[in-house]
């Protein structure tokens, strides 16, 4: 059907579609679109608007309040963030320095650094809260055969635990933001390294005057991505700690759930609401940058 | 001599990276070829290393493991139906934003966008609520039809830049030639962003697979679990058998794995471009 056209009427300038056509190519879109809206519609609106209004009354903010595991989750939250991001994003930053070295051997470390990010959570996760159990773990059972001493009992001390649900986060999440960032170190240009060390320039210099001009943005951009991300990351605290010892290294990701576990609703979500003033600029940030 | 160093700096780095990386997944490895007797011994290897752990999980051979196949189908099944879904709803969503430029287009994208922003931790507890008004608690369709939801979002915001990168005078020609918006988008369309397509199917098929929290808030039949949720209740016991539910921890977490290499150019292309453009 389409060769009964002959090509060379075809205009060389492209114009906007016949003016005839653009309802139903208008409609078309209208119609492809429904499927996507549906989805908002029904399992993302809805459930924010119902979640907003359960959290409607004062007094469950009281409550809140009142709570000390509350307090104790915003602060483990704030050390969540604060330590765990920049660690994170600075070995990244790091790490991409070294696995665009082409070498082979760093081709097949760079296949398995990608592991902990490629499989699930709970096993890996587990596997890591046996190691740290105090009398079958293999931590503790390696510290006593060399050192004779017991090791420290890792999850039943909130600092330690937390720290350790920190470190699960970061071996975690390391590989992709890795993988991010050398995809923006293979983006600057090679003749730029070339030319600095020409004139003489030192790694650090090259790194300073190049390699961070060039990533700045993308490292912002990541940060807050991150952020957005660490917030809402429940299993390393969970499936490692489970917001133990005594509900001191819960996080807000995890206090939320506690809390619909407790079939206390109004709590759960009043503590999301609490968490919305960092969420919404970060997101209104992230919106601004990737809808261009 | 300079080369000398380097190399050896390279391997300062290097090594440790591979003992971090390595340690949770070898200890993972370990306990599933350890007899039970050995596996708490703190030895790095096992004196007789067995596959017997493996030969009580498929033979469902404890009571923790009565649903290990069927688990394992849920896992399965749940996973590719998000995959297959969430490919329709977001191609269909990307086609429609940026070949058809149909109006409200760009709303609908900043939607997705904020969606996908909303920490999937934050929108469990509403998600749950709400899937327990539509009755659907305890129904696989819930976490699916959650899955889908948290994955459609990037999906549609991939499939758009790659879609906006095709060349406009494809869809002119197509158009003058008289084609239907269908014939374009099975014709044209689809065989240009198979590459995407793939990134984005094998994403939210992950992301389905590997998920935790949706499958144990919204599923708690032991029939009806994932994998990964049937590990969950197995650890919450106390006499739970260590070597056991890491062997099966080792098997669920082996097909993303797999997966992840399979198509591992497709994503690594498809799903950090936009990223690193930002």
């Amino acid at each position: 059907m389409s060769t009964l056209v002959a090509p060379e009427t075809v205009p060389t300038i492209p114009t906007r579609p016949v003016k005839k056509r653009l309802s139903t190519w208008q409609m078309w879109g209208l119609i492809l679109l429904i499927p996507y809206v549906f989805f908002f519609l029904v399992f993302v609106l809805f459930p924010v608007g119902y979640g907003l209004w359960l959290a409607r009354h004062p007094q469950s903010y009281v409550n809140l309040i009142n709570d000390p595991i509350f307090a104790k989750s915003v602060i483990n939250t704030l050390i969540f963030l604060l330590v765990g991001i920049n660690v994170k994003m600075m070995i990244a930053l790091f790490l991409s320095g070294f696995f665009v070295h082409t070498r082979t051997w760093i081709k097949w470390l760079s296949v398995l650094f990608i592991l902990p990010w490629a499989v699930p959570s709970i096993p890996t996760i587990l596997s890591v809260r046996f190691m740290l159990n105090p009398e079958w773990g293999i931590v503790n059972s390696l510290i006593f055969k060399f050192f004779g001493v017991d090791g420290p009992n890792w999850l039943n001390n909130q600092w330690i635990a937390l720290s350790m649900a920190i470190g699960v986060h970061i071996w975690k999440s390391l590989p992709f933001w890795t993988l991010i960032f050398v995809a923006g170190r293979l983006a600057i240009p090679g003749e730029m390294y070339e030319a600095a060390s020409v004139d003489g320039a030192s790694k650090w210099q090259q790194f300073r005057y190049i390699t961070w001009p060039s990533m700045r943005t993308l490292y912002l951009t990541s940060t807050l991505l991150s952020m957005i991300w660490t917030l809402g990351d429940f299993n390393s605290v969970y499936l490692l700690t489970g917001g133990g010892p005594a509900d001191l290294t819960h996080v807000l990701a995890t206090l939320g759930i506690r809390y619909l576990r407790l079939d206390q609703v109004d709590m759960a979500m009043a503590s999301i609401v609490c968490a919305l003033p960092l969420v919404l600029p970060l997101v209104y940030f992230m919106m601004k940058r990737l809808s261009k | 001599m300079r080369r000398v160093t380097t190399e050896a700096k390279l391997l300062l780095i290097g090594i440790p990276v591979f003992l971090w990386t390595m340690i949770p997944i070898y200890h993972l490895f370990l306990f599933s070829i350890s007899p039970k007797e050995s596996a708490f011994g703190g030895k790095l290897w096992p004196a007789t290393p067995t596959l017997r752990n493996f030969e009580i999980v498929f033979q469902q051979k404890h009571y923790f493991l009565n649903f290990f196949w069927q688990q394992l189908l849920n896992s399965l099944v749940i996973a590719v139906a998000v995959g297959v879904i969430t490919l329709v709803v977001a191609t269909a969503a990307a086609f429609a934003i940026s070949r058809l430029k149909v109006r409200g287009g760009r709303l609908v994208m900043n939607l997705a966008l904020f969606t996908y922003f909303i920490p999937a931790a934050f929108l469990a507890v509403p998600m749950y609520k709400t899937m327990s008004t539509y009755g659907l608690l305890n129904n696989q369709w819930a976490l699916i039809l959650a899955m889908v939801t948290i994955a459609a979002p990037y999906s549609i915001w991939v499939l758009k830049q790659a879609s906006d990168k095709l060349p406009w005078e494809l869809d002119e020609a197509a158009r003058i030639d008289g084609a239907s918006p269908m014939q374009l988008f099975r014709l044209v369309y689809l065989p240009l962003i198979t590459p995407s397509l793939v990134a984005v199917g094998t994403y939210a098929l992950l992301l389905a697979w590997n998920e935790y929290l949706y499958a144990f808030l919204l599923l708690s039949k032991e029939k009806d679990v994932t994998l990964g949720v049937a590990l969950g209740l197995f650890m919450a016991a106390d006499d739970s058998p260590w070597e056991l539910l890491m062997t099966t921890g080792l098997i669920y977490a082996l097909p993303p794995a797999a997966i992840y290499y399979a198509f591992k150019r497709y994503m690594v292309s498809g799903l950090t471009a936009g990223a690193v453009k930002s």
